[in-house]
């Protein structure tokens, strides 16, 4: 008996079993509790809710949505709203990031100051009173609906966002895809070719400019052909409101702004520290093959920061999704938004949570999948 | 500062509030009033600050309709109205609060529905009868909410007023753009910048808003949203009717006070009043306190320390108030309005 004790083996998968029977009898506990106290209090359990009308609007969302449609379907739109920012914001963030990070290390002394202050300002203030400041300016600063500006003609500017016209199109929107479908698909055959040349030889194909700008003519030429058109549906104001072409409001603008300015100073640190990590003689190799310091960086030294950058990366696209929880803040109904609703009309507090801790779980795995599998094609491979 | 919390902290609570369900609680639901003695104090849910209902004064001391309706109960239990703690909550963590038990009652400008009514909290009696109205401002020139088609609105979320809004929208074809936030600050703050044409909730927050924020309130009207009533209801969690009794009673000592004409002025002198019903409610009969486990002067004290319903009224909504909000439903039966005093037999 004493043998096994002193067995480090056997003491250690004891210990295992130990802490996993401890931790299933803490959520048994936790789960019978809950149980006990929620038929206590005479709270329905359930995801039935889920199917019923959900009643309360939704102020502006990519997936169509009305008061009528169900509880379902207003997660789903919530969702997408966060899914819509969190990838605009990750996206524009990634860009500006990579500027700011390039600016920080910039020999030009403007560029690499502008740069720093950028980043301390944006990265010691909390994104929250970022947000109420960015919307505090945009409904200060601009005029209301009926003296909006008009820098334009169908663009106007005002305190209900700007509204531009959008595009009508006219005709078969099948024969629209289609036709772009195939001309994507020869510009796709095209630079094949043209890659293929140019491993061979060295060139490019001659001619090559001309061909790319008859893509726009060719396209023209086949809208014609079927009978497509396209007209601008021009906004006015009507009533209380503009009617008719695209809105961006100014909720959502303050979202992706405050979010992409924010999330952006991060970044470019991240990126900053990938370039620094390569080392000075790779800039030097760069420069005595007689490159320049634009194609040192963007051929050898990115490539090599990449495989630093991308695991904190990832995880600042993390805090990107999270972040986009405090749109309500400034008007924009994101997926805490209709959840936090959905609890307050149903009073299904336990079930909502757990809807949206398993969305956020979902999309953070997604991308982490995502990253990894992006890490491991840019890895070091030893050959 | 409220305005500054952010909704991933709120949510947060919420969280918590719903992991609070999953510990143990050695029979709450039944002992709210035992919990509240040992306590010392009636832990109410408040608004984050809703003139003439619930606002702390320059010296923090809670005032407002609801706030009094809350001091009802405190001195039904303690005899003493000072023995309140409240809790500021959000629209969204309301309900959850009062399940969870971080609050023993909410009076909180909660309309009483079905949906929640069904779901873990029980409405006692209404102790405001309510409009939602919409504000704007004068110069647009509208007289009802028919002509709102195409306005932005500005709705604060976890309320009623966001099925309001959708119902109204859709039953007059309205087109209405709603504009949700989560706090009230941000909500009346992008009605004022002129973000939304109209700012729709509770006719009496609305005159709040508009006696305490807006430049020249003359410039603004309130008009109906619909031809629904509301009923605000105090409201307690499910399982423990004796609480629920109690919260109850406290409510209507107030209305049989003014019913039976009993001020904070006169109460002294009623007590030697020959009418048996007047004898009753003031426990000199005995009876009534011991059926609720409160001391027989338990509607004495609150008419002594809060005065009646009529008198609450006046002092925090009403001609005494900088709302100058008129009775109307809110009268009693006897008067046209919709406060039945229930017998204190």
């Amino acid at each position: 008996m004493r043998r096994l004790w002193y067995d480090a083996r056997v003491r250690a998968a004891l210990l295992q079993v130990a802490a996993i029977g401890l931790f299933a009898a803490l959520v048994a506990w936790l789960a019978g509790n809950t149980a006990t106290n929620l038929a206590q209090r005479g709270i329905a359990v359930g995801f039935d809710f889920l199917g019923r009308a959900a009643r309360f609007p939704i102020s502006e969302s990519l997936i169509a949505y009305e008061p009528t449609d169900t509880f379902a379907r207003a997660i789903l739109v919530g969702l997408g709203n966060t899914l819509f920012v969190g990838g605009l914001v990750i996206g524009a963030a990634t860009v500006l990031g990579l500027v700011v990070g390039l600016a920080r290390r910039s020999r030009h002394p403007l560029g690499s100051g502008l740069a720093t202050v950028f980043v301390d300002v944006m990265r010691n203030t909390p994104l929250v009173v970022q947000l109420l400041f960015w919307y505090a300016l945009v409904t200060i600063g601009l005029p209301n609906a009926r003296q909006a500006l008009n820098p334009l003609p169908g663009v106007f500017l005002s305190l209900r966002g700007v509204v531009i016209p959008s595009p009508q199109i006219e005709g078969s929107a099948v024969l629209l895809g289609l036709s772009l479908l195939v001309v994507l698909l020869a510009v796709g055959i095209g630079a094949w070719f043209a890659r293929r040349h140019r491993m061979r030889t060295g060139h490019g194909p001659r001619g090559r400019w001309l061909l790319t700008a008859l893509v726009p003519v060719l396209l023209a030429m086949i809208w014609w052909w079927v009978g497509l058109s396209v007209t601008l549906d021009l906004p006015r104001l009507q009533g209380f409101n503009f009617v008719g072409g695209l809105t961006l409001t100014p909720e959502l603008f303050t979202l992706l702004v405050g979010l992409t300015l924010y999330s952006s100073a991060f970044v470019g640190e991240i990126i900053r520290g990938g370039i620094d990590a390569v080392g000075q003689g790779q800039w030097e190799a760069g420069r005595s093959l007689g490159l320049s310091d634009a194609k040192t960086l963007r051929l050898i030294v990115l490539p090599q920061a990449l495989r630093v950058i991308i695991p904190p990366l990832t995880s600042q696209y993390f805090n990107i999704i999270k972040n986009t929880t405090l749109a309500l803040v400034v008007g924009y109904p994101d997926i805490s938004y209709v959840i936090a609703t959905t609890i307050n009309q149903t009073g299904q507090a336990i079930e909502g949570v757990a809807i949206l801790m398993g969305l956020f779980l979902g999309v953070s795995l997604a991308i982490s999948l995502l990253m990894n599998w992006y890490n491991r094609r840019i890895a070091l491979v030893t050959r | 500062m409220p305005l500054i919390q952010s909704v991933s902290r709120r949510l947060l609570l919420l969280a918590v509030g719903a992991l609070t369900l999953g510990s143990a609680s050695p029979a709450l639901a039944q002992q709210t009033l035992e919990s509240v003695k040992q306590r010392g104090a009636v832990v109410c849910g408040a608004s984050q600050g809703t003139a003439g209902f619930g606002l702390p004064d320059q010296n923090g001391v809670w005032r407002g309709l609801d706030v009094d309706t809350c001091r009802a109960i405190a001195v039904a239990v303690f005899g003493d109205k000072d023995k309140v703690r409240f809790v500021p909550l959000t629209g969204q963590q309301r309900l959850t609060a009062l399940q969870t038990g971080e609050v023993d009652v909410l009076p909180r400008t909660t309309t009483w529905t079905l949906q929640r009514d069904a779901n873990g909290v029980n409405f006692t009696v209404p102790n405001y009868y309510e409009y939602p109205g919409v504000l704007l401002r004068k110069d647009l020139g509208v007289k009802e909410s028919k002509d709102l088609k195409g306005a932005s609105v500005c709705v604060q979320t976890g309320s009623t007023t966001e099925v309001t809004v959708a119902d109204m929208s859709k039953t007059y074809q309205l087109d209405l753009k709603p504009v949700v936030f989560d706090s009230v600050s941000s909500t009346r703050q992008a009605f004022f910048s002129g973000r939304c044409d109209a700012l729709i909730t509770d006719a009496s927050a609305l005159a709040a808003v508009r006696a305490t924020q807006a430049k020249n309130p003359d410039d603004y009207v309130i008009i109906p949203a619909n031809d629904k009533m509301e009923a605000l209801t105090p409201a307690v969690r499910h399982g423990d009717d004796r609480w629920f009794d109690i919260v109850k009673w406290s409510f209507q000592a107030l209305i049989m006070a003014e019913q039976l004409g009993i001020t904070q002025a006169n109460v002294e002198e009623k007590l030697k009043s020959d009418d048996p019903t007047v004898r009753r409610f003031l426990g000199i009969e005995r009876g009534n306190g011991q059926a609720l486990g409160l001391d027989e002067a338990w509607a004495y004290n609150i008419v002594k320390q809060l005065g009646n319903y009529g008198e609450i009224f006046e002092r925090n909504v009403g001609k005494g108030s900088p709302l100058k909000l008129e009775r109307g439903p809110n009268r009693l039966y006897r008067d046209g309005g919709l406060m039945f005093p229930l017998v204190f037999n």
